[in-house]
């Protein structure tokens, strides 16, 4: 969407001037040169100048699957990769706009279809091969492969073809996309350029799925990332060192990373997290929950923490809405009568205390959401939807006009019951293991009992969870959360196209089931092929602002992300995005010596 | 008559224990399910006789808590605001021993609500939900207790009277239960059934699954005193007369066991309440918002709750002198028992 300014031939020339002269030159007067040079200012970033050197060790919630961004679907494994590994037009997780990485300029046709991306000169991977168009081109051919199963297959097809790849030179390639997709280089954030030399093979004898394990050697894999694979200690930790052919540089042109190694160690539990932040055995902690937010902060003792403000994770109810035909009981069939209802939805958003999840869940950490963009994304919130407040006397005549009634119980309590006389039962199914959303629920619980609605929490294992909810549908309601990649409406797409996976109350359907949904997709779909902000925004809210009036996810809250690090670290800035301490670690730095002294 | 008082003793305190947990509803201040949201982990109020200026009040009171402002859960108390503690008050509805409507608590004050024991993260009142909860977990492992004895004891008696086979193929069945991981089976039988269960239903199916495991240790000792008091000479003559096996095994045979039993129901309520509380501590047992020991023990799972707020660690506190009492009862018995001595020396003999 956003043009790089001066013509591609004209940026190589001074390119590669660049590579000559930062080979032969001393830095400090080379430097200058270049900062006046607007070309080059992606190359050479903006921060403290750092000191080279040092460890950084990290906890990571539990062994990453593998070093493979074509097979990797875990968040762990793709921390990993996102330090090993790079793209060609990356998202900056500071300010949300996109940035040249592998790719120094990239140009859109006028017609939208077309991307030319020019490669940066003198690339390298870990290994010291030289990289090039063909890595990309092999790249693509890989996610784009039937066979390989790629997670990035999914974002790569649009409108119903895959993205064609042509190279034209040793620098240049095209991408031709089949309709126009408003911000299409966000697209190529996160496609890790693979090395060709070492995937080929394995590639064609359909083995690539066996490459990248991580008790392979090191030299069995390759990154263009700042990090390259050191050690791995099966149970413990991983232990990645600099990569030495790194394309970055500071504003000095000091190459970076700054660190020496970056090691993760393998922590399964967010306490234990904590405990081991605590007792300095790791230098940074990221994803902190409010509670152990405010027990670090009280006790802040060669260390900081930082409230990075509300993120980009999203909690809400929702009921289940899928057509299960035969399959549902009349039990249930009575339920989804109510559910079916926009009041009764409407009644249970309204009886919602958002504001006491907020302060009793997050302890004041996180906003109270009416809709699925958060506070945390600048760009992308509809300034117009309305922010009702709680009102219990709304929730009550919206369920009178919805044909409900109330009974007193035998205790003196109040039963909700709807027209056939039945009282209103139903339960909510959260993860047994996030603390934070089985409050929620406890809450919720106790909000709906105000309005006469028995209401029972089933905590679950989360991986059941989710079977029940998008295989087997066998659920009344559910508390779950969602944690966007990027802040372009194109990330939350499944969510909201009625044939999406994580169109969590009645996914992948093969037709829009309701009115209001076919018109959500139209809205999507156009946003997606829009070519200004304004008018992709223009239809992103009215999706919003439709979303709002059903109610078929009732949103809740939002955290704030929290991050903590030793006073010691330089740079440490945690974005909103994920991920959330990592995505500046080539700049990241040790300020003094001693942190390496006593490991 | 030493021995007879100190049963007598720790009956008389387990009597008040139970009798306190029993009338939770009267001792409570509050509804325990009830949340007060502007409250969330207040710390236990003190108990005052004399104020900020030295004058000294007849009736204790409380200072009201403020939240220090832009904290969450740091309070300060307000020495101008005083809440006097009234008793007998009229409060929250609640049914005593389950039936009894009534709205008589012990003390709180009308308005303005007073926690002795602090609040959880919802606000919701310690003290109440520590005596309702004693409710859930005391209940259910005293009638986890009956039931394991009951079977363990018809078992058990069957198999040391019978003899042969039968006795083989039961003292096999009783191995197999003893070798049972039994958390595992609870974890296993748990994901079996429906997705909602009422707390009514998961208090008896905690019961259930307590004594379905829980026999075989009963068994084997019941079988053992059956075993020697069936050698026993009057047993013999009884036999000698015509007497029928069950006539035998009622008048002569089981009350030798009777010592036994009572001393296992002392040993074995206070692990039936354990059992319960690991089970409610892992999620497993009632769910919320219904109290029970396990429940209101399970928010010590996190962290931030074990450092910040000690008063959650009462529901252990609390165990102890019901522990203390069932185990206190529990030494007396076995002092005191007379089939005790009996079991030693048939047991000498054997050797």
């Amino acid at each position: 969407m956003r043009k790089r300014p001066g013509t591609v031939a004209h940026c190589r020339i001074l390119f590669r001037l660049f590579i000559i002269f930062f080979a032969l030159i001393c830095q400090p007067t080379f430097t200058k040169a270049q900062q006046n040079n607007p070309k080059e200012e992606s190359r050479l970033l903006s921060g403290e100048i750092g000191r080279s050197g040092g460890r950084l060790v990290v906890s990571l919630r539990g062994e990453p699957k593998t070093l493979n961004p074509v097979i990797a679907a875990d968040a762990r494994s793709r921390e990993i990769i996102g330090v090993m590994q790079a793209d060609l037009v990356h998202i900056n997780r500071a300010n949300q706009l996109t940035e040249p990485a592998l790719a120094q300029s990239w140009k859109i046709s006028p017609d939208g279809l077309a991307y030319t991306l020019v490669l940066r000169n003198g690339l390298k991977f870990s290994d010291g091969r030289p990289m090039d168009t063909d890595d990309v081109l092999f790249s693509f051919r890989v996610y784009l492969d039937e066979n390989t199963h790629a997670p990035q297959r999914d974002l790569l097809i649009v409108g119903g073809k895959p993205i064609a790849v042509r190279k034209i030179d040793a620098q240049t390639v095209v991408f031709q996309m089949a309709k126009p997709y408003g911000a299409g280089e966000r697209l190529f954030d996160g496609m890790a350029i693979l090395p060709r030399h070492l995937l080929e093979k394995p590639f064609q004898e359909g083995k690539l799925g066996q490459i990248g394990s991580l008790s392979s050697a090191a030299d069995q894999w390759a990154g263009l990332g700042p990090f390259r694979l050191k050690e791995y200690v099966a149970g413990q930790r991983l232990v990645l060192e600099r990569n030495p052919y790194y394309w970055k540089l500071d504003s000095e042109g000091n190459h970076l990373p700054y660190l020496d190694e970056l090691v993760f160690l393998f922590v399964p539990n967010a306490d234990a997290q904590v405990l081991k932040f605590q007792s300095g055995e790791t230098d940074m902690i990221s994803q902190l929950g409010a509670e152990n937010f405010s027990v670090l902060s009280r006790q802040q003792n060669g260390f900081t923490v930082t409230d990075a403000g509300p993120g980009l994770e999203y909690n809400f109810l929702f009921f289940n809405l899928n057509d299960l035909g035969e399959k549902a009981s009349p039990d249930f069939e009575r339920k989804q009568k109510w559910f079916r209802d926009v009041k009764f939805r409407q009644a249970v958003s309204s009886v919602a205390d958002r504001e006491a999840i907020v302060r009793l869940v997050y302890q004041g950490r996180g906003a109270a959401i009416w809709g699925l963009v958060t506070p945390g994304n600048k760009r992308w919130g509809d300034a117009n939807l309305a922010h009702p407040e709680r009102s219990l006397e709304r929730a009550r005549a919206l369920l009178k006009e919805a044909g409900f009634s109330w009974t007193t119980g035998p205790n003196g309590e109040s039963t909700l019951q709807d027209s056939g006389g039945k009282p209103v039962e139903f339960s909510i199914l959260t993860s047994s293991t996030n603390a934070d959303r089985a409050k929620m629920a406890a809450l919720l619980q106790d909000d709906l009992k105000q309005l006469g609605m028995r209401v029972q929490v089933v905590p679950l294992e989360f991986r059941s969870l989710l079977d029940r909810v998008t295989q087997a549908k066998e659920y009344d309601a559910c508390l779950m959360g969602i944690a966007s990649y990027d802040a372009d409406p194109n990330s939350d797409i499944n969510v909201w196209l009625s044939s999406g996976g994580t169109h969590l109350w009645n996914p992948s359907q093969p037709h829009p089931a309701t009115a209001w949904e076919a018109e959500i997709d139209g809205l999507i779909e156009e946003q997606m092929s829009a070519r200004t902000f304004e008018q992709r925004k223009k239809l992103y809210d009215r999706a919003q602002e439709i979303l709002a009036e059903y109610q078929p996810m009732i949103f809740l809250a939002s955290p704030d992300i929290l991050a903590g690090a030793k006073n010691s670290l330089g740079n440490f800035h945690p974005a909103v995005l994920e991920p959330y301490v990592l995505w500046n670690v080539e700049r990241l730095y040790l300020k003094s010596g001693r942190e390496n002294a006593t490991r | 008559m030493t021995r007879r008082r100190k049963i007598v003793f720790w009956l008389f305190v387990l009597g008040g224990l139970h009798g306190i947990v029993l009338c939770a509803g009267f001792f409570a201040p509050y509804d325990p399910v009830e949340q007060d949201r502007i409250n969330p982990y207040l710390p236990p109020m003190h108990l005052h006789i004399v104020d900020a200026e030295k004058h000294l009040h007849l009736r204790p009171f409380v200072y009201a808590s403020r939240l220090r402002p832009g904290t969450f859960d740091q309070y300060v108390e307000d020495i101008r605001q005083t809440r006097p503690l009234k008793f007998f008050v009229a409060g929250a509805p609640y049914r005593l021993f389950g039936f009894l409507p009534a709205r008589l608590h012990l003390f709180g004050d009308g308005k303005e609500r007073i926690y002795l024991l602090g609040t959880d993260a919802f606000g919701r009142d310690q003290l109440s939900r520590l005596l309702f909860g004693g409710q859930i977990s005391l209940f259910s492992g005293l009638l986890g207790a009956g039931f394991t004895l009951s079977i363990g004891w018809c078992i058990g008696a069957a198999a040391g009277y019978y003899g042969g086979w039968r006795d083989d193929m039961l003292m096999r069945l009783v191995e197999l239960f003893l070798a049972l991981p039994w958390l595992y089976l609870l974890f296993a039988v748990r994901a079996f059934l429906p997705l909602t269960v009422n707390p009514l239903k998961a208090f008896f199916l905690i019961i259930a699954v307590i004594a379905a495991v829980g026999w075989a240790r009963p068994a084997r000792l019941v079988r053992g005193i059956v075993l020697s008091a069936k050698e026993r000479d009057f047993v013999r003559a009884a036999r000698g007369f015509g007497a029928s096996s069950f006539y035998i095994l009622r008048r002569h045979i089981l009350p030798e066991t009777s010592s036994v039993l009572l001393t296992q129901a002392a040993i074995l309520i206070p692990q039936y309440v354990l059992a319960e509380m690991t089970l409610s501590f892992l999620g497993l047992g009632v769910p919320e918002p219904v109290p029970s020991w396990g429940n209101l023990l399970s928010n010590l799972q996190q962290y931030s709750v074990l450092v910040s707020y000690w008063w959650m660690y009462l529901p252990a506190l609390v165990m102890a002198p019901f522990f203390l009492g069932y185990l206190g009862l529990a030494s007396a018995l076995q002092e005191s028992s007379d089939a005790y001595k009996i079991e030693k020396r048939s047991l000498g003999s054997l050797a």
